[in-house]
């Protein structure tokens, strides 16, 4: 396959692009009427509390999960009407950072790290060795883990090399799943400046999940927040805000203010009127 | 992932009661059995085609096969030599005492040379894969399917069928020619040490009539039967891991149905590729040599 995914697209139009999205599993409805569109270069964050659908959305997005209705246009394109060589072509071009990092026990970190790069590249034995250091380099692993395999490392080190793994072919597109769920505060840090410095060194557009509110200051523009669907309002929509992250503090909703400063008095009072009954 | 479309359908009859209720009750979920069972046998065709047509074009790497290889027929060597050696001194065993009877203690060899060499070996070694690579690789890949190894694969734009499955189908269904070989080997060698060494046989006249009357089509037989046998191992057992239910529960189930539906896809196997091949030869050599 080729190096580097050659493509003609128009340049200037929105990377990505839900429209009317809905997700459901059996009879759980997840997602329901998302519109989103997501600009090149830029980076996006998204939160909302656990369960509301976040893993489902970036799922959507690179093609694992199908919408039950509505679309997903990447580069003006239909998800769903490309074929399965095509969508494979489009996949190269996005890095994804699974939540529990999914690397592959069966193989060694180095092997894990380099496996995209031997699997789309000609690239000689040495090279992919190099990037690979380069890479585990990046998020502050040592060399001595390259020949263990990922069940001997911390939950918070598989995330790492998840990371690693995700950023080796230099993707168009991240997604970043909860990058720094786990980490110390410095490494968290560490993780924060990784993610703004590959936007640096070439155009990369992402989106990152995340609950901490300072990755989600730090590296992105704009910032949505879902709300889970059972405990919305049929006529709202369930993404409660977007907007840019500087100002999310001073958000209108005041469920986003809250979800933002951790106030927890209301959804505890809302839990205890549920047991209550 | 996808929503099972019959789970949902069923509500509006099943409401009335009564006996009339009762009886459409019962040939409602009969036959959402029936749909569901129909589903899961169209969805394991479409599984095999895909992995028919990734066979067709690029194979797998090599850092991909070997591994496999090794597991499917290094590993299942021993177990299948040890259980093919007993099977062939059971046999002479069991029908020893019968045989002796009717003073027919010579024709033992043909008769049992030629159920190991047709059913026992190769049905044996396939089901001793089934247990010992069949049921590992579902768990394998049930594990890699709940902790989302396989979703990773997909968006690094490797085809989980080409990358995971195609391998081990290979190895199955190359190797289990050898372990069926080496099952009937080993099961002859145990039944000839057994008959001639420990009850007595004239050695002679025993391998003579195995000679007389097991011929190579009768070897052909039992290895061609094993290579559906192998594929079907494959399939099943990479389907139910592909399809894992979540959690070590679900690992668990996709590594033992795996086993049991490949037993019954084995048996069933068996009898259709035993009818067709006995009508085939009946009308290659209609004046074979008959045992009695
Ligand atoms: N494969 C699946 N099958 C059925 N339901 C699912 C599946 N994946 C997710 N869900 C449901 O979708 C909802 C949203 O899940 P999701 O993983 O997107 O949450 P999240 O926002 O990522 O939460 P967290 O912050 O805890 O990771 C949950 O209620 C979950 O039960
Ligand atoms: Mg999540």
């Amino acid at each position: 396959m080729v190096a580097t995914a050659t493509h003609i697209s128009d340049s200037s139009g929105p990377l990505i692009q839900m429209e009317g999205v809905e997700i459901d599993f059996g009879r759980q409805r997840v997602l329901r009427d998302i519109d989103l569109t997501i600009s090149r270069g830029k980076t996006l964050a998204v939160i909302g509390e656990s369960g509301c659908g976040k893993t489902v959305l970036l799922k959507t997005i690179i093609g694992l999960l199908r919408p039950t209705r509505g679309l997903v246009r990447f580069d003006g394109r239909n998800l769903a009407e490309l074929s399965e060589r095509e969508l494979t072509r489009q996949r190269i071009r996005f890095g994804f950072l699974f939540q529990q990092a999914a690397l592959f026990d069966s193989m060694t970190i180095a092997q894990n790290i380099g496996f995209s790069l031997r699997q789309h590249t000609d690239k000689r034995v040495d090279e992919i060795r190099y990037i690979v250091l380069a890479r585990l380099a990046e998020v502050g692993l040592p060399e001595n883990i390259l020949d263990k395999k990922p069940a001997e490392l911390s939950g918070g080190m598989r995330k790492r090399v998840g990371l690693a793994r995700a950023l080796a072919l230099e993707p168009e597109i991240m997604l970043y799943d909860e990058p720094t769920t786990g980490l110390d505060p410095i490494m968290s840090d560490v993780i924060n400046e990784l993610i703004l410095s590959t936007r640096r060194q070439h155009p990369i557009t992402s989106i990152v999940v995340t609950h901490d509110m300072r990755t989600a200051q730090k590296v992105a523009d704009r910032v949505v927040m879902l709300y889970p669907l059972p405990r919305l309002r049929a006529d709202e929509p369930q993404i409660i805000y977007d907007g840019p992250s500087d100002r999310i503090e001073q958000a209108a909703d005041s469920r986003v203010s809250q979800f933002v400063r951790g106030e927890a008095r209301e959804r505890l009072m809302e839990m205890r009127q549920l047991n209550g009954r | 992932m996808e929503t099972n479309p019959t789970s949902d359908i069923r509500d509006p009859i099943s409401a009335s009661g009564g006996p009339l209720g009762a009886a459409v009750d019962w040939i409602t979920d009969f036959g959402g059995v029936l749909i569901d069972w129909l589903i899961g046998l169209g969805d394991i065709a479409m599984f095999s085609l895909r992995t028919f047509g990734w066979l067709l074009g690029r194979l797998p790497r090599k850092e991909t096969i070997i591994p496999n290889f090794y597991q499917i027929g290094v590993l299942s060597l021993p177990v299948v030599a040890l259980t093919g050696t007993f099977i062939g001194m059971v046999l002479v065993v069991q029908s020893y005492v019968q045989f002796r009877s009717m003073h027919l203690e010579a024709k033992l060899g043909a008769v049992i040379n030629m159920s190991l060499v047709r059913e026992l070996g190769p049905v044996l070694a396939a089901t001793m894969l089934a247990g010992r690579v069949g049921s590992a690789m579902a768990a394998e890949l049930g594990t890699m399917r709940v902790t989302e190894q396989i979703d990773a694969l997909v968006t690094m734009g490797a085809n989980p069928i080409h990358y995971l499955v195609v391998p081990r189908f290979l190895g199955c269904l190359m190797l289990i020619p050898a372990l069926t070989i080496m099952a009937d080997f080993m099961g002859v060698a145990g039944a000839f040490f057994y008959a001639v060494y420990l009850l007595g046989i004239d050695s002679h006249h025993y391998l003579e009539n195995s000679r007389h009357f097991v011929g190579n089509f009768d070897l052909f037989v039992g290895v061609f039967k094993s290579l559906f046998f192998g594929a079907a191992i494959a399939i099943i057992a990479c389907y139910r891991g592909f399809n894992c239910n979540p959690g070590a529960e679900g690992v668990g189930r996709a590594a033992t149905t795996a086993f049991v539906y490949s037993f019954v896809a084995i048996l069933l196997l068996d009898l259709l590729l035993g009818i067709a091949m006995d009508g085939i030869y009946f009308a290659l050599w209609p004046e074979a040599p008959k045992l009695f």
